[in-house]
């Protein structure tokens, strides 16, 4: 962190004094670590049209919560990532079972852990105050050991990405074809909703689960209106998660708004413009 | 257009490899797919699966692909050599028989920014493709495209390509590597005239020159006689296998389509 702080002193800002306002510093070195995360894994929700899916992983995410206080946990985020997980899993396993289409069984599921949150939360009376800030989310809260943790789930995601990215992307694309070339469609899949899973859960306490999804869709959507292969795609979504990122941190700073919803609003603007600059035809 | 016939064997076919389907049966939550299917698959050769939909022709692929589970034999015998059982993983005496597949044509958005080059990347090399890709990568998959001459299709992207392209795209990636068996699910459709002709001549060329069984699907039965060694009339069960102009002609044929067409719709 020392590194850090003297990186950030360079900066021109007055936050950026040494001594001073250490929770800006965290909040920046937190957005640039998260924001990639993001900007990755868009790619893939939005190659694989799952959107929705990742939708009804940030109300699962908020049902967890609720399970991890009313067991009692000290830091409930633990219950929700497990919870989230066990979702991701048993989603893709109804999935592949039912002959529903896949939107219908994120409509069940979506709605079930919604209820169910809803209904822990406010089980005996209680009430459901305590679980605003979720909804809205608090990214100058963050402390440095949650950067770390974040630091390293992001490690793995690009390490996911170096090792499985070529398969999930055929997974994607055609799985009878992917399968007659040795993939094991269903486990790509699985892997990857669930790296969806624990991404959502651990940040949802800073970005806010009201906007998290727009995070996991707007980057890619953005860049999908001018990238014209895969490196293309992967840069612009990465650029652009990054740059509203940081931006919408220092607006939230010097204005005074949530971060996760000027973030959102910055990707909303890029979108506009990659829209306007797209091939028509 | 036919240059060999060596996959017309007047008997037997222990001098040429074999694709061999015996009392192959499917069943699918209860209903009945295909009911003892049988026939041969000969090395050199071309065959054409006709019939109507829901006839089971894709299930009669996905089981030979080794995706479904059948009862009956599927087995692949190399000239000379013992059988291989395919698709249950015990495999004995020999090495496995490779199948490309070229699937109904998968729907690109225009939009989808995958590239010919990161697709076909994708499905050969390890080398991720969200990275630019390296040359090496670039050169092979240039050379793979040269067999379906799409050389310059390269740097299309992958939803910008017309029917015939993509269809040669997905040839080029089921020749790669080159399989003993590649079956195709309806290459034609989608496709115009042209892109066609092309298509049949790329066949004969294939077979010819790398010895191939091709296994193909269509409802294009005009073209039929002029490129097929065989066809096979399959609705769940084999109607009638033979020369294309010996089943076209045959009652079986008449009464799976024509007066089923002719009765406009009815039963």
């Amino acid at each position: 962190m020392e590194l850090w702080y003297s990186l950030v002193s360079l900066l021109p800002f007055e936050w950026a004094q040494p001594g001073t306002m250490y929770f800006m510093k965290h909040a920046l070195l937190a957005v640039l670590v998260i924001s990639p995360l993001f900007g990755i894994l868009s790619t893939m929700v939005v190659h694989s049209r799952m959107s929705f899916f990742s939708d009804a992983l940030g109300h699962s995410a908020f049902t967890g919560m609720a399970i991890g206080a009313i067991c009692g946990f000290n830091e409930p985020t633990w219950a929700a990532v497990i919870f989230a997980l066990l979702f991701a899993l048993l989603f893709n396993l109804v999935r592949r079972r039912s002959a529903l289409a896949s939107d219908t069984v994120i409509g069940v599921f979506s709605s079930t852990a919604v209820a169910l949150g809803i209904f822990l939360s406010t089980l005996g009376g209680r009430s459901f105050t305590k679980f605003n800030n979720l909804l809205i989310g608090d990214i100058l809260s963050v402390e440095p050991a949650k950067i770390g943790l974040l630091a390293v789930i992001l490690l793995l995601v690009v390490l996911l990405w170096a090792v499985s990215f070529n398969q999930l992307m055929l997974s994607a694309v055609h799985p009878a074809l992917a399968d007659s070339r040795g993939v094991k469609v269903f486990w790509q899949e699985t892997v990857f909703s669930m790296a969806i899973a624990v991404v959502v859960t651990l940040s949802m306490t800073w970005v806010g689960l009201l906007v998290i999804n727009s995070l996991l869709v707007l980057p890619g959507a953005a860049a999908r209106n001018i990238a014209r292969n895969m490196w293309q795609y992967h840069l612009l979504s990465l650029v652009g998660a990054v740059a509203a990122g940081v931006a919408g941190l220092m607006t939230s700073y010097y204005i005074g708004a949530s971060a996760g919803a000027a973030i959102t609003l910055y990707l909303a603007g890029w979108f506009l413009v990659t829209f306007l600059l797209r091939k028509k035809g | 257009m036919r240059k060999i016939k060596h996959g017309k064997l007047a008997a037997g076919c222990a001098d040429a490899c074999c694709l061999k389907l015996e009392g192959l049966s499917v069943r699918l939550q209860g209903d009945s797919i295909l009911e003892d299917v049988s026939f041969h698959l000969h090395c050199g050769e071309i065959v054409a699966l006709i019939g109507p939909n829901g006839a089971g022709k894709s299930s009669l692929f996905r089981s030979i692909l080794g995706q479904m589970p059948y009862k009956g034999s599927i087995t692949f015998s190399p000239a000379g050599g013992p059988a291989i059982r395919l698709a249950d993983g015990a495999v004995t005496g020999g090495k496995r028989p490779l199948v490309g597949y070229v699937p109904q044509a998968p729907s690109f958005d225009r939009g989808d920014p995958v590239s010919v080059l990161d697709f076909f990347t994708a499905a050969t090399a390890k080398w991720p493709v969200w990275l630019p890709v390296p040359k090496k990568q670039r050169e092979r998959a240039a050379a793979c495209l040269a067999r379906v001459h799409g050389e310059d299709l390269l740097d299309k992207p992958m939803g910008a390509l017309s029917g015939g392209q993509l269809q040669r795209v997905l040839l080029a990636l089921a020749l790669e590597p080159v399989p003993h068996i590649l079956i195709l699910d309806e290459p034609l459709s989608g496709v115009d005239i042209e892109g066609e002709h092309q298509l049949l001549e790329m066949l004969d060329e294939l077979r010819t020159q790398y010895d191939l069984s091709i296994f193909l699907s269509t409802h294009d039965f005009a073209t039929l006689g002029q490129f097929a060694d065989k066809v096979i009339l399959l609705n769940k069960k084999v109607l009638r296998a033979g020369p294309p102009g010996e089943v076209l002609s045959s009652p079986e044929f008449y009464e799976t389509f024509h007066l089923h067409m002719g009765k406009g719709g009815e039963g």
